[in-house]
């Protein structure tokens, strides 16, 4: 199926920023008419809901909101902060090899298990990798488990849930208790059963980690779907000869895609923790990787006499967790003011 | 009310046999049982696998397998034999772990009673002040903490520079449990602070709030008995649905303070190919969750007289 045209707030954070300006001036223009939910001033936005604000996604005409919701994302201090680290972490992923003083699995054999120092700003390891270095390469296993593992939930998720939402009765009480089936499961435990059929590696986890994440996208969709479903703009599409498709894809689905973008985004930090927990467990992605779990488990065993091993890493999991969590709560605020 | 019962247990009954179902074909259809049994790599005479096969019952079709599984379960609560620690009954290994996890789990729900919903209580009483923003950067700070980062600073700071608590293992009696049950408990803490601070700012704007307010009652009368009271209802639910899910087992925190519990059972038997194990163990956690989620959406009905289960 066609995906709905969701685009992330324009990723470039400056530019984003440098356009606020002109856009405070554009704001009190003309609405334009695809609008169909949002008062005639921009004030009413404060209190139109989810629904109303997502409108935006979709149809294309509604400038007007888009700049309302990144007008709320900036003025939150917090998810622009989130949105640097963000940016940070995607740079690090990018240019690792670029940026890190040592190859990855590059060994200086007179400074083996040595502290933080200013030639190896995280110490090294027992055999004298560079943490540093391993740590800037781990943001790449961590970015691609994260926002691959969530992109594949969130495609199986929207599919069957927009199918249950919709069409109803037979296709949603089957696809609700297959729902229930996977959330017996914890995370994790339903990560490590995938694993242990189809090996370990990152390819591995990403499938793991999406067969167990779909099933909570699928329900919120569904769910919005439902309340959207009835509204009167989708009736009006429907008598004015609307298809199917193109109710589903054009009306429905952008107006009760709020709550799945805002989970998606918080639930890459959860994705970054579950890929670092399960290479902390030893089932994760090959322990010679340089990946941030491999790291902490490396260095536990050596935790009395060097903590560093194991707490640097970590603190790269919580700078990656927190930068999605910002966001996340910035995007909720911002396509919601209600919610807050 | 009985019909919602009926039916919840309908569907619980379904919950069970999908994932055990999955789960037995993960293991036994598309894993490899007769390699696992007999470890891989080394080579053992035929005859000694056949009758390993036999002895396991892997000789028989999937499906049979599944069926025996499931008979032993209901019938004998027989969950099978370890592959790795001889002729042990997986119904035999397990209650002990059981009995650490449980334990954890329950330190760790008090700890997130206590901390979590004091914590909302006081952030949403004096909202904006300076104590709410102190929780909710915390609160929030915490969420992306994950439990093996948490553990290993609890480790390094209590155990290995104050010396209060022990580093690891569970030989120290009440005090082994104190920094795993916090690591355990720190997100979930932090998640039900931003619960009970949420919902209750919502009833405080409600009307009988304000009629409360209205009609002379003290502040404290107000917010104990009006508010509290009508905002703790979903902040119970989430905490049954976590206490479930640490009986569940802490993969993690057991293996970061090395706790003989279930979870750490878990891990062992995955890294050992231990079938019958991983079986029991997530059979275990399913029944758990399917159990607790019934009991739950029951406590929601007595709770709150206003819903009607049907």
């Amino acid at each position: 199926m066609s995906k709905p045209t969701v685009v992330a707030p324009d990723p470039d954070h400056e530019d984003f920023v440098s356009n606020l300006d002109t856009e405070l001036v554009l704001d009190d223009g003309v609405e334009e008419p695809g609008q169909s939910l949002t008062g005639p001033d921009s004030a009413d936005l404060e209190t139109s809901g989810a629904t109303a604000a997502a409108a935006a996604f979709g149809t294309a005409n509604a400038q007007g909101q888009w700049r309302d919701i990144r007008r709320r994302f900036v003025r939150n201090k917090l998810a622009v902060i989130g949105l640097i680290m963000v940016l940070i972490v995607i740079f690090v992923a990018l240019f690792a090899s670029l940026i890190a003083p040592y190859g990855p699995r590059h060994q200086d054999l007179f400074n083996t298990e040595s502290p933080p120092s200013a030639k190896h700003w995280f110490g090294t390891d027992e055999v004298g990798r560079d943490q540093f270095s391993r740590v800037l390469y781990g943001a790449r296993i961590a970015l691609i488990v994260g926002l691959s593992s969530i992109f594949l939930a969130s495609t199986i998720g929207v599919l069957l849930g927009s199918i249950a939402g919709y069409f109803g009765r037979f296709w949603d009480a089957l696809i609700m208790r297959i729902c229930d089936i996977f959330f017996a499961f914890p995370l994790l435990v339903g990560a490590i059963v995938i694993i242990t059929v189809v090996g370990q590696g990152v390819t591995p986890v990403i499938i793991a980690l999406a067969v167990f994440g779909w099933a909570t996208v699928a329900r919120l969709l569904r769910g919005s779907i439902l309340s959207v479903r009835e509204s009167e703009y989708v009736e009006a599409a429907r008598s004015l000869g609307a298809s199917r498709w193109r109710i589903v894809t054009r009306h429905i689905l952008p107006n009760s895609f709020a709550p799945v973008l805002i989970y998606a985004t918080f639930s890459v930090g959860t994705a970054v923790i579950a890929e670092a927990a399960l290479s902390y467990l030893g089932v994760g992605v090959k322990p010679d990787v340089p990946e941030w779990g491999n790291m902490i488990a490396a260095g536990q065993g050596k935790f009395d006499s060097s903590p560093w091993l194991s707490l640097l890493p970590g603190a790269a999991v919580v700078f990656t967790v927190l930068a999605f969590v910002f966001v996340g709560d910035g995007l909720r605020d911002a396509l919601d003011p209600k919610l807050k | 009310m009985l019909k919602f019962v009926v039916r919840r247990m309908l569907q619980m009954v379904l919950v069970f046999f999908g994932a055990t179902i999955i789960l037995f074909s993960a293991l036994f259809l598309f894993g490899n049982p007769v390699n696992n049994l007999t470890g891989s790599g080394h080579s053992r005479p035929q005859s000694v696998v056949h009758e390993l096969q036999k002895k396991y019952g892997l000789d028989k079709p999937v499906y049979v397998q599944y069926y025996k599984y499931v008979e032993g379960l209901i019938v004998r609560q027989d969950l099978g034999t370890s592959y790795r620690q001889a002729n042990r009954q997986v119904s035999k290994i397990l209650p002990e772990k059981l009995a650490n996890t449980a334990k954890l789990a329950l330190f760790a729900i008090i700890i997130e009673i206590i901390i979590g919903v004091a914590a909302g209580v006081i952030s949403a009483v004096f909202r904006y002040s300076f104590i709410d923003i102190i929780v909710t950067i915390l609160t929030t700070v915490t969420i992306g903490v994950p439990v093996f980062v948490i553990g290993l600073l609890l480790q390094e700071v209590f155990a290995l520079q104050l010396h209060w608590l022990p580093y690891f293992g569970l030989n120290d009696g009440f005090k082994s449990y104190i920094l795993p049950a916090i690591a355990l408990a720190s997100i979930d803490a932090a998640l039900v602070a931003r619960l009970t601070r949420g919902t209750m700012l919502e009833v405080m704007r409600a009307d009988y709030v304000r009629t409360a307010t209205a009609k002379g009652l003290s502040r404290r009368v107000v917010i104990f008995k009006h508010v509290l009271r009508n905002s703790i209802i979903p902040v119970v639910t989430y905490l049954g649905i976590s206490f479930g899910s640490l009986l569940g087992g802490a993969l993690i925190t057991e293996n970061v303070f090395q706790l003989d519990g279930i979870g750490n059972a878990l891990v062992t038997a995955i890294r050992a190919n231990d079938n019958p194990i991983i079986m029991g163990v997530v059979t275990y956690g399913v029944l758990v969750f399917v159990v607790v989620n019934l009991l739950v959406d029951l406590l929601y009905a007595v709770l709150d007289p206003r819903v009607r289960l049907e």
